[in-house]
């Protein structure tokens, strides 16, 4: 199979889309002159040129716009440029997209798509580095996608173009230039479907993002010494997989679960209270969480490095739950 | 006063259907009928009434806390507005929304809101969604003048005049954002001066005369249609009634409200439709018969409604809620 970037993976689920369904259209910051700083519109450029449009830096207004746009029967996608700014127009998001259709008794379909950038680059600093998906999953109103893979950026956005709810998605900065396959064929991915990256029988670790491939550098290093790894890949976070979930901790009865953001209070938070209130007979040992530590991400290499979770981490608390 | 007859009398009617509206939300509240809290628009109403009268139902408004003037004016139903009010099961938003969030989105009303100046990004994404299908709609969103210290305010500005956008951005200045007078929280002594910075026009007119209100909104309705962008317009008036129902309204004194009520929009009006020939004494007592009839039907289909089931609360936060809910 051709292997295309998770970048471009993107660009041609839009481009897909875009061809088909004329209310599409995609705006954001630095987006319409050279496709995005990671490149992702590229594909797009001067294909469709006035549905791919340069804003101001107005963050409440890319994203309460996407709302007012949607309501007026378009299919708005709306660029965050790094995942911290999501908070400059949060009030928008928060009080606006992922209420209207609650507050208003199930009004309008709300078929908009705000994505971005997310997580840790070289030395971004605090501002430009975050991961804040679980602030999503926390709130009700909105659903969550955060891909690992081409495969999975392209199956999964092309199903996001076509709901009818509110999408946020979240590209990990370290991955747009990966490689991967990708069919020719059309095909999407349902939104609440994990992937089970790697069968194992000895400890189940569940992860998203950049953290998938992190935990399966730990499960290669792992398997090494004996030790069985099943890795989950979420996928979507809102809905979750719990089904996939329930069935491997079922077989291993160990889980260690791996992200980015912080471990305090971060989404893996929610999943370990699921997995020991309904699965609790099940368990042979405490689930364990991976997680950046609870400070901002700091410039400095040796310190960023020290901050954030990678495949040791990983082993550490495979490790532990053995 | 050229303009025609009936349109003349629907300002009148349809003020006195928003008047009567409130007066009764106003005492139900007050007999401990109406959960939550509600803000009153008694003193506003031309503002509605004027803007609207430019409007088709494909056009949009996004509306404010205070908006039961903006949703009648644009044709809502009172029946299920008020069923809203009352948290009942065939309200506008099946009781989940209350007064600050009643929404017509098949008549172009994209919300009430709750928070202060929400509904401005929203109007400049409608603004969008219009220019991109090449329509000739426009969008009117109505805001107070607290609002305009907003940030959402000025970016909605730059972002519409730059896009040239069919927005008409309606100021309803009355002179008080809660407790706080405009005059202490506010840059500019016009709010239409902040026009300025937005390269758009911008003009200030007496919020309590309905036709000047009618007439102004109804030039940059035509702009914008025309593709000639946004306009802001401030509309000055005055708050009759508390910032909400039960309101111990300290910050002002009961003289000075008494001192206001002279210059409030109806019966403004009415003196002139009467001295002018357009209503007699009996046609105007038909319509305030009219409006209380049709405002007491509402409050009878409100009492009679059920109230949605508990479990009614897990409905509507997606068209597709499958595994969302846990
Ligand atoms: C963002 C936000 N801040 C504060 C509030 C609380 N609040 C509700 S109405 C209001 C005053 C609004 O004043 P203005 O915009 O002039 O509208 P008015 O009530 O006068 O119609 C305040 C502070 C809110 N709802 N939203
Ligand atoms: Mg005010």
């Amino acid at each position: 199979m051709r292997e295309i970037t998770f970048s471009e993976a993107l660009g041609e689920a839009i481009l897909e889309e875009m061809s088909r369904d004329p209310t599409i259209f995609t705006y954001g910051e630095d987006i319409a002159k050279q496709g995005g700083i990671f490149g992702a519109y590229k594909p797009i450029l001067g294909k469709y040129q006035d549905r791919i449009i340069d804003t101001p830096i107005s963050e409440e207004v890319i994203f309460g716009s996407a709302l007012g746009a949607s309501l007026a029967g378009m299919r708005p996608v709306a660029e965050f440029h790094f995942a911290d700014f999501l908070f400059t127009g949060m009030a928008a998001i928060a009080n606006q997209i992922m209420k209207f259709k609650y507050m208003t008794g199930g009004q309008g379909k709300i078929h908009l798509i705000l994505r971005g950038p997310d997580g840790i680059s070289k030395s971004a600093a605090a501002q430009h580095s975050e991961s804040i998906e679980t602030i999503f999953m926390h709130i009700p109103g909105i659903k969550v996608i955060i891909p690992s893979t081409p495969y999975d950026m392209k199956g999964l956005f092309k199903t996001a173009l076509r709901a009818d709810d509110p999408v946020i998605c979240f590209e990990h900065k370290m991955l747009y230039k990966m490689k991967g396959p990708v069919p020719e064929e059309e095909y999407y991915i349902p939104f609440g479907v994990a992937d089970v990256k790697k069968e194992g029988k000895d400890v189940t670790v569940i992860a998203t993002s950049r953290m998938v491939h992190e935990s399966l550098a730990a499960s290669e290093e792992l398997e090494k010494e004996g030790i069985s790894v099943e890795v989950i890949d979420l996928r979507t976070l809102v809905p979750w997989d719990k089904e996939t979930v329930f069935k491997s901790v079922k077989k291993t009865h160990k889980v260690v679960i791996a992200h980015e953001t912080w471990r305090r209070a971060g989404w893996g938070a929610e999943i370990a209270a699921t997995i020991q209130e309904e699965l609790f007979d099940y368990l042979d040992a405490p689930i364990r969480r991976v997680g950046a530590k609870n400070v901002h991400i700091p410039f400095s290499p040796p310190l960023q490095d020290f901050v954030i979770p990678d495949k040791n981490s990983v082993i550490e608390a495979v490790r532990s739950v053995l | 006063m050229e303009l025609p007859k009936e349109l003349l009398v629907k300002f009148y009617k349809d003020m006195v259907r928003i008047r009567t509206f409130e007066l009764k939300a106003e005492e139900l509240f007050l007999q401990g009928k109406l959960p939550g809290f509600i803000h009153l628009y008694i003193g506003e109403e031309a503002i509605a009434v004027g803007a609207m009268a430019n409007l088709r139902v494909e056009d949009y408004i996004t509306s404010t806390h205070r908006g039961h003037g903006h949703m009648i004016a644009k044709g809502a139903s009172m029946r299920k507005m008020m069923a809203e009010l009352y948290g009942k099961k065939h309200g506008y938003c099946k009781g989940k929304g209350g007064s600050m969030h009643i929404a017509d989105v098949s008549i172009g009303v994209l919300g009430a809101n709750g928070e202060v100046g929400g509904g401005l990004p929203i109007a400049v994404g409608a603004g969008m969604a219009i220019k991109l299908q090449k329509k000739d709609n426009v969008v009117i969103s109505f805001f107070g003048d607290g609002a305009s210290n907003r940030g959402a305010f000025h970016e909605a500005l730059n972002w519409a005049s730059v896009f040239k956008l069919p927005v008409i951005f309606l100021n309803e200045n009355n002179q008080f954002a809660s407790t706080e007078r405009v005059q202490e929280t506010t840059s500019v002594e016009n709010i239409s001066d902040r026009a300025v910075g937005y390269n758009m026009p911008g003009v200030s007119i007496d919020g309590n005369d309905v036709i000047a209100v009618y007439e102004t909104v109804k030039e940059a309705v035509e702009r914008a249609r025309n593709g000639g962008g946004p306009t802001l317009i401030e509309a000055k008036t005055y708050r009759l009634k508390g910032h909400f129902v039960g309101d111990p309204q300290l910050y002002r004194t009961k003289e000075e409200v008494d001192q206001r009520w002279p210059n409030e929009p109806i019966s403004r009006f009415e003196r002139k439709l009467i001295e002018g020939g357009y209503l007699t004494e009996k046609e105007k007592e038909q319509i305030w018969y009219d409006a209380k009839a049709e405002v007491e039907d509402s409050v009878q289909f409100a009492e009679q409604d059920e109230y949605p089931a508990p479990e009614e609360a897990l409905e509507d936060l997606f068209e597709d809620s499958t595994n969302c809910l846990y």
